[in-house]
């Protein structure tokens, strides 16, 4: 029998992950359809009612996949609930009859390539170390590129002049990034489109309106979870801030933290996954004149629930508008499309006042 | 000719319409149920508004939750969600107010305003405990009219416990209260109490409650949801006699803001509008593509996740 590779979606993210995995292991690659209702659906009804919703999320890909073809399932874990997901969804998945086997890379939030490597052999028994830290060196550099354009994109999207541009240049570059093949082919092609990107026409205002966004991993990361917010916040014009993605997550978080929390003074503990992360980030928009704060975590999502309401005081002191947002497996468009633009409105409206 | 605007909040329960000057008086208002058909309701609220001799109409603002369909169907200038259009209505007569709670049929918003400029804002999340929905349903199981309601509730001199958390509760506990015997009058106080405390619980929670406090929408004008706040905000509250109008009167004045010099009017008796749904079948999200065609001819559609949905025709 064949080896099939799947992994859970979230965002552009599959591209490094399809990519590693293409390289190192002997197995085909499932790229998992993309999330839709059913991917929810399928998801909600095999999971527990109170779990968080990213564990609904990807229950239901992993689902869609094993009814594809796929048999090896990979999987992340962080420092909250994230943590139990693996145990949780093996269970699961093999109560619902199928075969396959499941494997956790990253447990407790921390990257430790010894054990990342010890997993990919047990997968490929003919792996080479060498081969391993050359592709692994290019995915964590792959990240590295995708987030430093995303950064740029988020910061100018609602200001370009032909509509649609950056995402077309970008899914360009998502699709080069994918057949690359070594360490320098990549280089040349970040090269190549990041000067494409940088030389889209754009017409920045100079008083424009910046909201940052912050909060739950997953539910910021993946687009469909948390129902395009910063496509809508771009549609009204606002520049938009996001500090959480993959190369924090995995590379940088270890080391940042120490020294977030030693310029949080009301801080003490990291108190759990990203709650300690987003409290620094509130202070650090607040610092930086930013004019609004979006926080989007999904349901029941304990360490966030932590942070919210230190959050919610430290924008009451200074005065910054904040919204919370709770995202669960059904929420409503329309409900949510009212708030966000209150809220854009809100922020218009004091600005006009200043 | 002077201008005049018209702002219209149709809402889940009732449709109100207003029509102000560029002064922002009103020259003609209405108030109707909306019986789930917002588009009837709408047709039948322009009949009974009046544009004065010697203005013309200038502006049409539309709020509240279908605000998009009869924005379309009015061709209004404005489309604004309730927060907005409730802010400026009410900032319009209290220029000072620095709180506004709002309590509709289907959800309660409340409003914190500093200076003329909204600081903060909060919608009911889950659940639509608390809300005029909730009375009224409430109101009919125990046979009581809900224009009696407030009046019968500020007679009782001892309301009793209903628990205010959830509808659900809250409705057993009701039950349970009248199996017990109490009198009507204590029951009907115990509701509004409890919509009081449930709106302050999940509406207000967390947020500081300044003076002025203004209370407007449909539940404001129940008496006894009235007496109930002033007793615990331990203020009193101030219910304007439009209270019920001000998301409308909001939508007009945002409307005449903008500024249109084309012309409007109210007659859309004769136009057959009517929306139609359809589940793309594009990929696996089925998308409900929302169409709303005017005497036949598709004028929108929305409701489409990506761009397969986007240009779907007839």
């Amino acid at each position: 029998m064949d080896k099939v590779v799947a992994f859970p979606l979230m965002g552009n993210y599959y591209v490094p992950s399809s990519f590693l995995f293409s390289k190192i292991s002997n197995c085909k690659i499932l790229k998992p359809p993309a999330i839709t209702s059913k991917t929810i659906e399928l998801g909600s009804k095999n999971s527990p009612d109170f779990v968080c919703t990213p564990f609904k999320y990807t229950l239901g890909t992993f689902i869609e996949c094993l009814d594809e073809e796929a048999n090896i399932l990979v999987q992340m874990g962080g420092g909250c609930r994230y943590g139990y997901y693996y145990e949780l969804q093996q269970k699961i998945l093999s109560d619902l009859g199928y075969k396959f086997d499941y494997y956790n890379l990253v447990s407790k939030g921390h990257t430790d390539i010894k054990k990342i490597y010890r997993i990919l052999k047990e997968i490929n028994p003919k792996l080479s170390k060498i081969k391993t830290i050359y592709y692994f060196g290019i995915t964590v550099k792959m990240v590295k590129y995708m987030d430093k354009i995303e950064d740029y994109i988020r910061e100018n999207a609602a200001y370009e002049i032909n509509k649609g541009e950056f995402k077309k240049v970008y899914d360009e570059m998502l699709k080069k990034f994918s057949k690359v093949k070594t360490y320098i082919g990549l280089n040349i092609v970040y090269r190549k489109y990041k000067k494409l990107i940088k030389n889209i026409n754009i017409n920045k205002p100079e008083n424009n309106i910046k909201i940052g966004v912050i909060g739950e991993l997953y539910t910021l990361m993946e687009p469909y979870a948390n129902n395009y917010i910063e496509n809508m916040l771009e549609d009204f014009g606002v520049e938009v801030k996001r500090f959480t993605n993959v190369t924090y997550l995995l590379f940088e978080k270890g080391r940042k933290t120490k020294k977030y929390l030693k310029k949080l003074n009301n801080i003490k503990y990291k108190m759990g996954a990203d709650a300690m992360d987003n409290i620094y980030y509130t202070k650090y928009l607040i610092d930086n004149k930013y004019d609004g704060i979006i926080h989007i975590k999904s349901s029941f999502c304990t360490p966030e629930i932590g942070s919210m309401g230190i959050i919610n005081k430290m924008c009451e002191e200074s005065n910054m508008p904040v919204l919370f947002l709770s995202m669960d497996a059904n929420t409503s468009n329309v409900g949510f499309e009212t708030r966000l633009e209150a809220f854009y409105d809100m922020i218009e409206m004091r600005k006009r006042n200043e | 000719m002077n201008k005049c605007y018209l702002g219209v909040d149709i809402g889940s329960i009732s449709t109100k319409g207003v029509i102000i000057d560029s002064y922002y008086n009103i020259l003609s208002s209405n108030y109707i149920w909306t019986l789930g058909n917002p588009i009837e309701a709408v047709k039948k609220l322009m009949k009974t508004l009046t544009i004065p001799e010697g203005y013309i109409l200038s502006g049409i603002g539309t709020t509240g939750s279908a605000r998009k369909l009869i924005g379309l169907m009015l061709g209004a200038n404005v489309v604004k969600n309730e927060i907005i259009c409730h802010a400026y209505g009410t900032l319009n007569y209290y220029p000072d107010c620095r709180t506004i709670l709002e309590i509709g049929g289907q959800d309660s918003k409340i409003i914190m305003l500093n200076n003329g400029i909204i600081t903060d804002y909060a919608m009911n999340t889950l659940c639509a405990a608390g809300t005029g929905s909730f009375l009224s349903s409430q109101s009919k199981r125990i046979g009581v009219d809900i224009n009696d309601f407030g009046k019968l509730a500020i007679s009782s001199k001892n309301p009793v416990k209903i628990a205010a958390r959830c509808t659900v509760f809250a409705e057993s506990d009701l039950i349970h209260k009248a199996q017990l015997g109490y009198k009507k009058e204590d029951i009907v106080a115990g509701l509004c109490k409890s919509v009081v405390l449930n709106y302050l619980n999940n509406v207000g929670k967390g947020k500081k409650l300044r003076e002025p406090i203004v209370f407007q929408g449909g539940v404001s004008k129940n008496v006894g949801v009235v007496k109930y706040f002033n007793e615990v905000l331990n203020t009193k509250v101030i219910v304007d006699n439009n209270s019920h109008l001000m998301g409308a009167i909001g939508a007009a004045i945002l409307s005449s803001k903008e500024g249109s010099n084309k012309e409007f009017n109210l007659n859309i008796d004769n136009i057959k509008f009517e929306t139609k749904g359809y589940e793309c079948k594009g990929c696996s999200n089925n998308c409900e593509i929302v169409r709303i065609l005017k005497d036949d001819k598709l004028i929108d559609s929305f409701g489409n996740r990506c761009e397969k949905g986007s240009g779907i025709k007839i």
